[in-house]
């Protein structure tokens, strides 16, 4: 097997993981990296992020505001210390964009142009019109090809993580291109392989995003944290799940039933006027939009589309001019992938499932238990978003703690000898079980297991939840996993480009974080940030749940959950309210 | 729901391991209005032949994985129906002027060497560091260089450069826009380095201005008029060199 060294691999090329490379090569001379990607990393899926990233700058606004919003909007279940230090590195990290060539939106005097998102006291968001993501993925990807000291590793297939010693030695990878397997041998790594939305059906993620990251660290008993908290965007297009950006109503874009009512403001987010204002009506948080429209759908009041109901997102108001600067992107796909115009009609959207709260746990620095292993962006559960996640709050963390865990990386490759003899062996005996794959007769296909899971989670695990509904789930995820491990049927039993065969692999991890989600969901009898119950539970029960879940792997069987306090500095719980209700409280 | 229809669609097959060179299969896809080519290539893939591969992931149009060619032109499946190509059959092929890796994968790392040598990174004048500050930029500033800023590196302008096709010494449309775009950044100060990638033979002197690629560009980066634009600096360069003993001030 060819052994590829270095102090510090990085697996994943998104955001997080160009981030963390940067940092190692930058601020920590002398240490090579190898950054290993499933895709060239220009194609991750940090590219599709559209509406923007948080860093206090405008003169309204302050730390303290960015931290309460943050805290609040996740309904208290926030490391409030790690919170602090997000809060005052946002800035900096956008700052650093800035002078790696983002192309961020500008006033006419060419200072820096925030936007409002949803939840926030102040305009926040660094913009780069409506391509944020697409602008910061490719300048963080252009400015690393001017480090020698990071080797890129493009399309190749992470399997498994190599632990020997109790600690990180190693990254076992499929080369695509040719389906061998290949020993990154490393002192320490750094996870970046962002979230694992695909377990839904309805999503607004690229296919890529499949979670098997989570599931690597989780088969190596490192805990997965608050994997119950997934967020349902509220404003997708029906059937394709394309995002159409928190941005929209940031510019003052607003949500329609199908009476033409403004239906929010039934959902304790108005009064409706005055409008616009901050953390009210449309600039309410995600969760309590997309909970909102649940209800709407359950009365009635959505419109028919060939795929499932909808609701309006209208534009109109805004006049061309706006809309074409500020949400090009969004009309465009409007009109490829919905057919309207959102110059002239409003766009028909509704809730799919947009990202990952819960994650790999991690600590401020990114450091997660098992020693030699990082964790940072969506993979990861660094405290940040609690139980619901604020937009613009994920491209930031990415910089942040991506920063932070390549430098904690670093540090731990320069402490740390090199590595254990042992570790080949166990690389070629995961390497075996995987080739062995290609060998194997009989079994389901990929697709119908795929669908399977899409349907349980739909049925389970969605934006409402019930106690025997969820229970159903995790004993409809165990009789998957089973059918799963009785065999994949490939048409594909090559080695070369073999896209079918690493499906198989992903989705073996992917069934497994989808398990963690509904059994932490399962135990959590409260309502919360995006877990809301209705079943008995409607209420946040700080009594019994102020605290993150952990779930642990126990391989085949199902898995175990834990719960852990939740760190609180200086906000304590209160009630969670928006709209009119919001302004009585500050 | 909209109306099923069935198209046939024919796709490129080559598999390494197997084939001495590239054969045809016809596929019998069912399909409703709004299904792109690329979930068309999905439904082959997830129900009728699982071998078939390809490369694809946002499904929106911005991550630049899924372009090939469809009945010879270069397109990026996602964006592209088959309701526009119904009742004709579609004949899908990978993008041309790359080696093929297998089916409609192609060898992307000719490009990806050239997108390394343009110095496609900001070059400033004077180091900075986040505590100087974010520099000013206007928004007229910024919109000298946002145009070629939208490459999404998708490759469809060197499928379509018949430049490209003849001599791949060309350093090529997407890798020229991309320099041009850090050239035009009123925050960038490497232009000079940036001159001999661009007076090279490979360099815009390679390019006869068929103006394919900007006609293909799904992002409108237009990447002819990036050429077009530094054939003028590199002849100012070209008579600079003899007006100053140093060559071209930057």
């Amino acid at each position: 097997m060819q052994v590829i060294q270095s102090d510090v691999v990085i697996i994943g090329g998104g955001g997080a993981g160009l981030r963390a490379a940067i940092a190692v090569a930058q601020e920590a001379p002398g240490l090579s990296v190898a950054l290993v990607s499933k895709v060239v990393p220009m194609r991750s899926h940090t590219v599709a992020a559209e509406g923007g990233s948080a860093g206090v700058i405008h003169p309204d606004d302050s730390l303290d505001k960015h931290f309460d919003d943050t805290v609040s909007g996740g309904d208290w279940l926030c490391e409030q210390d790690v919170v602090e230090y997000f809060v005052g590195q946002c800035t900096r990290e956008m700052i650093q964009l800035e002078q790696w060539g983002c192309p961020w939106s500008r006033r006419d005097d060419g200072s820096i142009n925030v936007r409002f998102f949803g939840g926030m006291k102040s305009p926040r968001t660094w913009f780069a019109a409506d391509k944020t993501g697409f602008h910061i993925l490719h300048t963080l990807f252009q400015t690393s090809l001017q480090f020698p000291a990071i080797r890129r590793h493009d399309e190749f297939f992470c399997t498994d993580l190599l632990v020997e010693d109790g600690r990180l030695q190693g990254v076992l990878a499929l080369c695509i291109a040719t389906g061998e397997p290949v020993l990154f041998q490393c002192k320490a790594a750094v996870l970046a392989t962002g979230g694992a939305s695909r377990v839904f059906g309805q999503n607004t993620n690229a296919g890529i995003v499949t979670g098997e990251g989570m599931g690597m660290a989780y088969a190596q008993g490192v805990p997965l944290r608050d994997m119950e908290f997934v967020q349902w965007h509220p404003t997708a297009l029906p059937g394709s799940g394309i995002l159409m950006t928190e941005g929209c109503r940031g510019e003052g874009g607003i949500l329609l039933n199908k009476d033409g009512h403004r239906y929010l403001q039934d959902y304790g987010l108005g009064p409706l006027d005055p409008w616009p204002r901050p953390r009210a009506m449309e600039l309410g948080p995600r969760d309590r939009l997309s909970q909102a429209f649940w209800h709407e759908d359950q009365a009635g009041r959505t419109l028919q589309t060939p795929h499932g109901t909808a609701v309006h997102l209208d534009l109109r108001h805004l006049g061309e001019k706006k809309i074409m600067e500020r949400l090009p992107m969004i009309c465009e796909l409007a009109r490829t992938f919905a057919a309207v115009d959102p110059v002239t009609a409003p766009i028909p959207v509704r809730p799919a499932v947009h990202y990952t709260m819960g994650g790999v746990l991690c600590d401020v620095h990114g450091a997660t238990p098992l020693p030699g292993l990082y964790a940072a962006g969506e993979c990861s559960s660094v405290g940040i978003h609690g139980a619901n996640r604020l937009g613009s709050n994920s491209l930031a963390e990415l910089l942040v703690f991506g920063r932070a865990a390549g430098l904690s990386a670093a540090r731990h490759a320069r402490e740390t000898h090199a590595a254990s003899a042992a570790l080949q062996a166990q690389a070629e005996s995961r390497a075996a079980v995987h080739l062995d794959m290609l060998r194997r007769e009989g079994g389901t296909r990929v697709a119908r297991l795929r669908q399977r899971l899409h349907e349980i989670m739909e049925a389970g695990v969605g934006i409402v939840r019930e106690g025997p509904r969820m229970a159903r789930a995790c004993e409809q995820l165990a009789e998957l996993r089973e059918q799963f491990r009785a065999g994949v049927a490939l048409d594909d039993r090559g080695r070369a480009f073999n896209t079918e065969w690493l499906t198989a692999i992903e989705l073996g991890h992917t069934l497994q974080v989808a398990e963690a989600m509904a059994h932490a969901a399962l135990l959590r009898q409260e309502s919360r940030g995006a877990h809301m119950r209705i079943d008995g539970f409607e209420a946040r029960d700080d009594e019994r749940f102020l605290c993150h879940s952990l779930i642990h792997s126990q391989g085949d069987a199902p898995p175990r959950v834990t719960h852990s306090p939740v760190t609180i500095t200086r906000s304590q719980p209160r009630a969670r309210v928006y709209g009119g209700a919001a302004q009585n409280q500050s | 729901m909209s109306q099923t229809r069935t198209i046939m669609i024919e796709c490129l097959r080559y598999d390494p391991e197997q084939d001495q060179a590239p054969h045809y299969r016809t596929y019998e896809v069912p399909f409703t209005d709004e299904m792109s080519v690329l979930e068309g290539l999905q439904y082959i893939k997830d129900h009728l032949d699982g071998s078939l591969t390809f490369r694809w992931s946002c499904r929106m149009a911005i991550c630049g994985s899924c372009g090939c060619m469809v009945n010879h032109q270069p397109i990026l499946s996602c964006q592209s129906f088959l309701r526009d190509y119904y009742p004709a059959r579609i004949r899908v092929e990978p993008l041309e002027h790359f080696p093929i890796v297998k089916d409609l994968v192609i060898d992307q790392s000719d490009f990806l060497g050239k997108l390394e040598s343009v110095t496609p990174y900001l070059v400033p004048a004077q180091p900075l560091t986040p505590e100087d500050g974010p520099n000013l930029q206007t928004p007229r500033q910024i919109e000298d260089y946002l145009g070629y800023a939208q490459c999404i590196n998708c490759l469809l302008c060197y499928a379509a450069c018949p430049q490209y096709g003849l001599n791949n010494a060309f350093t090529g449309p997407a890798a020229l826009a991309l320099l041009a775009r850090y050239n035009a950044d009123s925050r960038d100060a490497g232009q000079k380095t940036r001159m001999e990638v661009v007076n090279a033979e490979e360099g815009v002197w390679g390019c006869t201005l068929v103006g394919l690629c900007s006609e293909v560009c799904p992002k409108h980066v237009d990447p002819a008029r990036a050429i077009n634009r530094n054939k003028i600096n590199s002849t100012q360069d070209y008579f600079l060199r003899f007006l100053a003993p140093f060559g071209r001030g930057s």
